[in-house]
């Protein structure tokens, strides 16, 4: 996986999927080691992302890697008007690999093909968002022992969620059931159930969160994003429609886990932290562990 | 009847060159302007709304002195997928074929996501064809989302 580029879940075969969840329990155990400090890691943020910018920055400032960047778009080049490439040809001068999130879909797989470093898509527009999907990935294996033939209940947003998107397609590998919980106008596109039904796996699709309480061994919530809807009236119905409560928590099952990508608004509740069933934090700092075992892969060190 | 017989006159008229008949009749400009033809230095003519026994109504294009490779003439596929490709040599038909649709299809057809980097900066368009379920759909190599058919605006 040397010098590879990851701008999609699926340009890293399964094998390579779990490597990478090898190694980040490595880091877990042991995360801070100096082997990065010959590289020079620069992270380009073309809008802001504070949580991920900050989860890569820790990660590579444990491995001694020096960091470079910009933390928007307002700060660098492109408000002088720069085109990508020529922002990504002379990063790449500068730094042995290249962090980006860009607004728009498919800049990184751009990115990735004028670049001459490898580069790590840390969100491009509503499309890919790799490095979640394996922090995901790793905090289900974690919290499971497994990631084979799990409950795995998403709720929320499921229409234009990218994380539950690519979360879904990436578990299809691994014979999970899929519980989707959603209001009818956020459903789970249909282009995404295809990979689930490539795959001769069931899902189940419900309007009521509750319904899947009992059944599920990971609770993934998701927020309703303001920024999706076009139609402010149609948020406003939405916005508020799954409240997780710690009551709720009654009859789940003693494995189960919440998971969240964050930042949570109103959809956990906040007497839900304390319960030992809530994993979204923890989930966040595996982002870090998960992001160095890339960083030390892509790089060449591990 | 008159049509016909007027094509089969044009067609022989091109000594030597490419004929592309069966094109579908609103497409002819379409297909003129995806094989650069609108810049040839060559002769070509072409018809619209010609009868047509197949078709009930079609376009032809001949071009003197043209001869296609095959990856460049299956770029017409998108709009021409039925399309018959005769090549001419000495006023005579020497091979007639079909074109095939291709795999790839690179900077031909804009893709239809507005948020794509396709659209924002000066990046050539790349898609993989997908034929599912005998409705031609092009993937976008980068921003990943599916362009149909009826979205499909030429470059």
């Amino acid at each position: 996986m040397k010098n590879k580029s990851l701008v999609s879940i699926n340009d890293f075969t399964k094998e390579q999927q779990l490597r990478i969840l090898d190694i980040s329990e490595e880091f877990e155990k042991n995360p801070t080691q100096r082997i990065l400090e010959d590289f020079v890691v620069a992270t380009l943020f073309f809008e802001p992302s504070t949580r991920t910018r900050l989860s890569f920055e820790s990660a590579a400032s444990r491995l001694g890697a020096r960091v470079i960047g910009f933390s928007s778009a307002s700060s660098s080049s492109v408000s002088k008007g720069e085109s990508l490439k020529d922002t990504i040809l002379t990063v790449s001068n500068y730094s042995d690999i290249i962090v980006m999130r860009h607004p728009k879909d498919g800049s990184a797989r751009y990115a990735s093909e004028v670049s001459p470093v490898p580069v790590i898509n840390a969100g491009d527009g509503a499309n890919q968002h790799p490095t979640q999907t394996l922090l995901d990935m790793y905090s289900i294996r974690k919290t499971q022992g497994t990631l084979d033939n799990l409950n795995i209940a998403f709720i929320g947003d499921l229409k234009y969620g990218r994380t539950v998107h690519s979360l879904t397609i990436a578990l299809t590998q691994f014979n999970t059931t899929f519980h989707l919980v959603s209001p009818p106008e956020l459903k789970l596109p249909s282009y995404v159930k295809r990979h689930i039904k490539d795959r001769n796996l069931a899902y189940h699709q419900y309007t009521d969160l509750m319904e899947v309480i009992p059944v599920a061994d990971i609770i993934y919530m998701t927020r309703i994003q303001r920024e999706r809807f076009s139609d402010p009236m149609e948020y406003e119905k939405v916005k508020n429609i799954y409240n997780l409560e710690n009551a709720m928590l009654a009859g789940s099952k003693d494995n189960v886990r919440i998971l969240h990508p964050l930042p949570r608004v109103n959809e956990i509740s906040l007497d839900v932290d304390s319960n030992p069933k809530a994993y979204y934090f923890q989930q966040a700092l595996n982002g870090v562990f998960v992001r160095q075992a890339l960083l030390a892969t892509i790089l060449g060190v591990k | 009847m008159e049509n016909e017989q007027r094509k089969e006159l044009k067609v022989t008229a091109i000594a030597s060159g490419t004929v592309i008949d069966h094109i579908p009749a609103q497409n002819v400009f379409q297909v003129i302007k995806i094989l650069g033809l609108d810049r040839s230095k060559e002769m070509v003519l072409f018809g619209t709304y010609l009868d047509s026994r197949k078709y009930g109504k079609k376009g032809i294009i001949k071009v003197s002195n043209t001869f296609f490779e095959s990856d460049e003439i299956n770029k017409i596929a998108l709009v021409a997928p039925s399309a018959t490709l005769i090549v001419i040599k000495d006023y005579k038909v020497a091979s007639k074929s079909k074109v095939e649709i291709p795999d790839i299809v690179n900077n031909i057809v804009k893709c239809f996501n507005p948020n794509c980097i396709t659209n924002a900066e000066s990046v050539p368009t790349k898609f993989d064809v997908i034929k599912d379920e005998e409705i031609l759909k092009l993937r976008c190599h980068y921003c990943e989302k599916t362009t149909t058919k009826d979205d499909m605006v030429f470059i």
